[in-house]
């Protein structure tokens, strides 16, 4: 593990000299089976930037949720300005002076700016002075609101300073932000800068949670790094390049790769993405951008990336359950199929295995062999003749699935609810491999899962690709992605980068593309 | 496990009722034999128990498939009522047509009189995403103007003195009996084939897999390839024919003409129903039963106890009150959740 | 008097029952639950009040009755939806059935019997004044005190503190939670509130609209009641004016025949109901107006994660 990027001497960061407002002294916490932070320590001062990285599952989540009253460690110590303190409730937390603005916000659609405000708070103002109060703040620190405006009415970006400037006029000392800009355009981005800027000026601590490398060099003092729930790194961002950032996030570890001969040139396409764009569906999801990826039969691509930058969308839009304005933006064995719904893309021999294996991939009240029913109606198993059911023809089909997957679960037919996570998925996999696909998008195929049942389940998407079908695999485990996948890309605000080929790719280059290196044209060139 | 809750709760209104009849002034015991007892003891009471159970197994089947998918229809009883002007209108308007296709040609434009009348809250739904709950139910209100005035004006029997109602229906057209001497007719024997087939539809077809996956786990629906808003028209569609072929049924089964009053709240009884029978058709045949028994009960005690009519109203509803509560409490604890509070009052404040 | 003004007055009597049931309601959705149980709790309200005026001779002390039967009736409704967290909308048939059945019950010993009827005022010299006397002082207490109640709702919900709490929970209550209010609480205060209103409105028709006691006398006043919410989109001030119209629109049939119109009474009947029904297609069509006034969660049970 590289540590040369340690503290570099005080004289030539940029840390403030200050005092410190908060420090972490040894927080740990234990969930069940897992560690999710391991004694960690670090120190935000006043003033300060303080940017806190890390890739899903690093722990980062887990701290914050503490640090705001939501969580207690399981030992470890939290001092406020130099004191110990017990943060037991959001309430205690917002006391002592912290501010907490959500990646998701918390707001009431139907109800106006300073009402919203106003139910946040808990010293009573009558609504006059507060919308006075509202108005002088969020124009000072140039987020200017008009408290009459319902919040429905507002863009993301509008909404978000809602949150901010609720936060503010509590007067905080530390402002906790989780993630700010993901949901910003680049202007508005700007602005929240500048705010950002102003408020350590003035003595406000900001603790900026973001995995966006450019973001975190331009403005953050300091910036705290984890791996795998512990303290790896701290640094100044602004004297660190991208590249050396997004190594200390995703660790510099050679790895043993997939060695397996990759797909021939003339191997036939399977799936085809041409300049595929689609709005976003909510305003909290993301619109994809010209998304273009050749998958060949034989290989396996891996989309890498961090939650939240346009998965889901692309899952939907390979499945069907959204449909593309141009049927050539997803083709499927030469054949163009954006425009047609799910049944049909199975039909033409495609399956698909969604993130969520309750409730989207299963049905969770339902038996497995109705699970099976489920994706394959009408796939030519001759499980439904003229409109009925053959439940028979399913039973057997969930039995022969879940011999050859392994799958582990109580009687022969139990609810699809009462396996363990690990089975269900190999169930929800094998349900479709047991097709023998020509196409198989699978999105975090080994998410939460037991280490057993994840080497089975990749076992079977390498057996399947090897048998010749095409194989796109999403998903956020750079692990996974990095043993399998023949060749990688990685998706970022809803933009896909140029697929290499998994042996010539290293995890700071993909640590980089996570981190938005390449979007709009802007960012580093890949170091090597 | 799962009919545990149905049993409890007719458990328990039975216990209620047995408090109800002290408080009145009347034996409870006695109260209680009258009531539930006493029209199982004798055979014409456990026909008239057969000819009221029909109309609303046939409703509360269809309302389950409604239910299933989280499709609220409430409208049963506007359905049920236009159906039955829909059938009437050709023995009514053509009464010298009299054959053997009388009586299957009013069934079916019964059915689809329901049909309409419940596509009207489906599509609503499906174009404009309206709460089917208030637009059935509205509907309601409207099907029974159209009656009362039908019945008053334009269809009134020009022979029946003056007084509302339709001519009587012919033989025709006139539900066939099943039993001589009694009043159980045709109905029956299709509520039971109904509730056959409707238990074959969900447990064994396509369309019944689709519903029950929309009303589960929509998302999961929606990755099977299932169209919701094809699952809506249909779950309505087949209530509202099936609540129109009761209506059709009754006015040509056991009232013989198109009156003023068709139903004395067959649509909503129903709704118990198919809560008691928890959705399942099968279920559904025995707890119409039971339903049916708190109306012959009621028209027992008012004619035995000097009861009001009503009784069967407070048995009702306190039924399906019990079912509701019993439903929750037996599958889910009853969860007491303080929010965590704006104040709590345990930092140590620190002074920087 | 003349016609017009008596015209006047029977309308302002046939809507003061659907506004007071309808107020209750609005209330009671806009934190978020629905309750199809009006009906019931008016007609528990209508026989409580003729009851407790026969036994006690005092109007007042029916008026209260009233209001408590439809508060019971709501409480336990409130009890089986937000502490079962029971379907609201079969649980609201539950309560109407329920309600219809026990006040047959309660009601039987008091069939037929003549009752109390509250008086209107009689101001000096204000009631005599021609034309706008009667028909702005001369109405029976109950209407003022409509009136009054519409004004109150209006100004608790949007400029007091509670009713702010109240809209934010039927907005959105998980984030109420999660901000420290106690969702159940509101709701269920809400409800008993609304029970309140709908039982005042029964006990209006059985104290001032007609002064007896019948069966089933609310005649699907509760569900007008539950369509006039929607109509009104939910805002107290359009409330009173769609009372107005469908209490107008109720008695009209009468009226026709005094004006020589000839529409069938069965067309009027049903014009409150086929108006709602525009009403809510125009409504749930356009989404701007649907997301600003329906209430977020309505109908939706609240289950808090620990």
């Amino acid at each position: 593990m590289d540590t040369s990027a340690a503290l570099k001497p005080e004289n030539q960061s940029n840390r403030p000299r200050t005092q410190s407002t908060l420090e972490a002294v040894g927080i740990t916490k234990d969930f069940a089976s897992l560690r999710a932070n391991d004694n960690i320590d670090f120190v935000i001062r006043k003033g300060e930037i303080h940017a806190l990285l890390g890739e899903n599952g690093a722990g980062k989540s887990t701290l914050v949720k503490i640090l705001y009253g939501a969580l207690q460690p399981t030992s470890g110590e939290i001092r406020w300005k130099r004191e110990p303190v017990l943060i037991g409730s959001p309430g205690d937390a917002r006391r002592l002076g912290i501010g907490m603005v959500f990646q998701h916000f918390s707001l009431f659609d139907a109800l106006t700016v300073a009402e919203n405000i106003s139910l946040a708070l808990e010293d009573l103002l009558p609504m006059a002075a507060l919308q006075t109060k509202i108005k002088d703040v969020s124009a000072e620190y140039g987020l200017p609101l008009n408290p009459a405006s319902v919040i429905a009415d507002l863009s993301v970006g509008e909404r978000q300073r809602v949150e901010i400037v609720r936060c503010l006029l509590q007067e905080p000392e530390l402002i906790i932000m989780d993630e700010p800009t993901s949901v910003l355009t680049p202007q508005e981005a700007e602005d929240l800068f500048i705010t950002l800027k102003r408020l350590a000026a003035e003595g406000v601590s900001v603790l900026y949670i973001s995995h966006r490398l450019e973001e975190v060099r331009t403005i953050c003092h300091h910036a705290t790094i984890l791996r795998h729930g512990k303290v790896v790194a701290e640094c100044d961002p602004q004297q660190e390049s991208a590249a050396r950032l997004a190594s200390l996030m995703v660790g510099a570890e050679i790895r043993e790769l997939n060695a397996s001969p990759m797909a021939e040139e003339s191997a036939a396409i399977g799936l085809s993405i041409r300049d595929l764009s689609m709005p976003k569906p909510s305003p909290f999801a993301v619109d994809l951008h010209d998304i273009s990826l050749d998958v060949r039969a034989g290989e396996i691509v891996g989309i890498a990336g961090i939650a939240g930058n346009g998965q889901d969308e692309i899952f939907a839009a390979l499945s069907g359950e959204r449909l593309a304005s141009n049927p050539g933006s997803v083709v499927f064995n030469d054949k163009a199929s954006g425009h047609l719904n799910v049944t049909a893309r199975r039909e033409s021999g495609v399956a698909f295995v969604p993130e969520e294996r309750l409730g989207h991939g299963a049905v969770p009240g339902l038996s497995l062999s109705s699970n099976i029913t489920l994706t394959r109606h009408s796939t030519g198993d001759r499980l439904v003749r003229a409109g009925v059911i053959f439940s028979g023809v399913a039973k057997m089909l969930g039995i022969r699935v879940s011999e050859t997957f392994d799958v582990r679960k109580g009687g022969p037919d139990p609810e699809a609810s009462a396996l363990s996570g690990g089975n269900l998925q190999k169930f929800v996999v094998g349900r479709e491999i047991d097709r023998k696909p020509n196409v198989l998008v699978v999105s975090q195929p080994t998410w939460g899962v037991d280490a057993g049942a994840a080497t089975t389940i990749r076992q079977a998407l390498v057996d399947l690709a090897r048998s010749g079908s095409a194989v796109l695999m999403i998903s956020q485990d750079l692990d996974e992605i990095l043993e399998i996948s023949d060749r990688v890309a990685v998706i970022s605000k809803g933009h896909l980068s140029e697929p290499r080929a998994a042996g010539d790719v290293t995890r700071e280059d993909i640590g980089l593309l996570m981190g938005g290196a390449g979007e709009d044209g802007e960012g580093e060139a890949l170091a090597h | 496990m799962a009919f545990l809750s149905p049993v409890v709760a007719i458990g328990l209104t039975v216990a209620v009722g047995f408090v109800i009849f002290m408080v009145i002034g009347i034996d409870p015991l006695r109260g209680l034999y009258v009531y539930f007892i006493e029209p199982l003891t004798q055979v014409w009471s456990l026909q008239e128990l057969l000819v009221k159970a029909a109309p609303i197994v046939l409703i509360a089947v269809g309302l389950s498939l409604c239910y299933l998918a989280n499709n609220w229809n409430i409208g049963a009883e506007g359905q049920f009522t236009f159906g039955a002007i829909a059938g009437s209108a050709l023995p009514i308007l053509a009464p010298e047509f009299q054959n053997f296709a009388t009586l299957p040609l009013m069934l079916i434009m019964g059915i689809a009189g329901g049909m309409v009348f419940a596509a009207i809250p489906a599509l609503l739904k499906i174009r404009f995403g309206t709460n089917e709950i208030l637009t059935s139910l509205m509907l309601v209100y409207v099907s029974l103007s159209l009656l009362d005035w039908m019945v008053r004006g334009p269809w009134r029997d020009p022979k029946g003195y003056g007084f509302p109602g339709s001519l009587e229906f012919s033989d025709a057209a006139t539900m066939p009996i099943l039993v001589e001497g009694s009043r159980m007719h045709l109905g029956l024997l299709l509520a039971v084939i109904v509730v056959l087939a409707g238990w074959f539809l969900l447990g064994r077809t396509i369309t019944g897999f689709k519903i029950s996956v929309l009303g589960q786990a929509p998302r999961a629906g929606a990755f099977a390839g299932f169209s919701r808003n094809r699952v809506i028209l249909i779950t309505f569609l087949i209530s509202g024919g099936l609540a129109g072929l009761a209506g059709i049924g009754e006015v040509a089964g056991p009232i013989g003409k198109l009156d003023v009053v068709i139903s004395p709240g067959y649509g909503f009884t129903a709704i118990i129903v198919a809560f008691l029978g928890r959705l399942n058709p099968l279920a559904i045949l025995v707890a119409g039963f039971v339903l049916a028994l708190t109306y012959i009960g009621g028209e027992n005690a008012q004619i035995v106890l000097g009861l009001p009519a009503e009784i069967a109203r407070v048995f009702q509803g306190m039924l399906l009150f019990f079912v509701l509560a019993c439903d929750t409490f037996i599958l889910y604890r009853v969860r007491f959740v303080r929010p965590r509070k704006l104040q709590t009052a345990r930092v140590v404040d620190g002074h920087g | 008097m003349g016609t017009v003004e008596a015209i006047i007055l029977t309308i302002v009597t046939a809507s003061t029952p659907l506004l007071l049931a309808a107020l209750g309601e609005l209330v009671v959705e806009r934190s978020g639950v629905i309750n199809l149980g009006v009906e019931g709790m008016m007609i528990m309200g209508a026989v409580c009040g003729f009851g407790a005026t026969f036994l006690t001779g005092s109007p007042i002390i029916g008026v209260i009755a009233a209001i408590g039967g439809g508060m019971a009736m709501a409480a336990l409704f409130g009890l089986v939806t937000l502490l079962f967290v029971a379907n609201q909308v079969a649980t609201g048939l539950a309560l109407t059935l329920l309600g219809l059945g026990l006040s047959g019950l309660i009601g039987d010993p008091f069939a037929g019997v003549a009752g109390i009827k509250i008086q209107p005022i009689d101001i000096p010299i204000l009631t005599d004044l021609p034309f706008i006397g009667p028909i702005i002082f001369g109405h029976d207490p109950l209407v003022y005190l409509a009136v009054a109640l519409t004004v109150a709702v209006s100004w608790f919900l949007f400029r007091s503190r509670g009713g702010l709490i109240l809209r934010a929970v039927g907005d959105n209550h998980t984030s109420a939670h999660a901000l420290g209010y106690s969702v159940m609480r509101v709701r269920f205060l809400a409800v008993l509130f609304g029970g309140g209103c709908a039982g005042l409105g029964g006990g209006y028709l059985s104290l001032v609209y007609t002064t007896q006691w019948l069966e089933n006398m609310t005649a699907g006043r509760g569900w007008i009641a539950l369509a006039l919410v929607v109509f009104a989109t939910w805002l107290p001030a359009r409330l009173a004016i769609g009372a107005l119209l469908f209490g107008a629109v109720g008695i009209l049939q009468l009226h026709a025949q005094a004006l020589g119109v000839s529409v069938p009474s069965q067309l009027l009947t049903s014009l409150p109901y086929l108006t709602t029904i525009v009403v809510l297609v125009l409504i749930s069509g356009n989404r701007t107006l649907m997301r600003s006034n329906t209430p977020a969660c309505l109908g939706q049970s609240f289950v808090p994660d620990r």
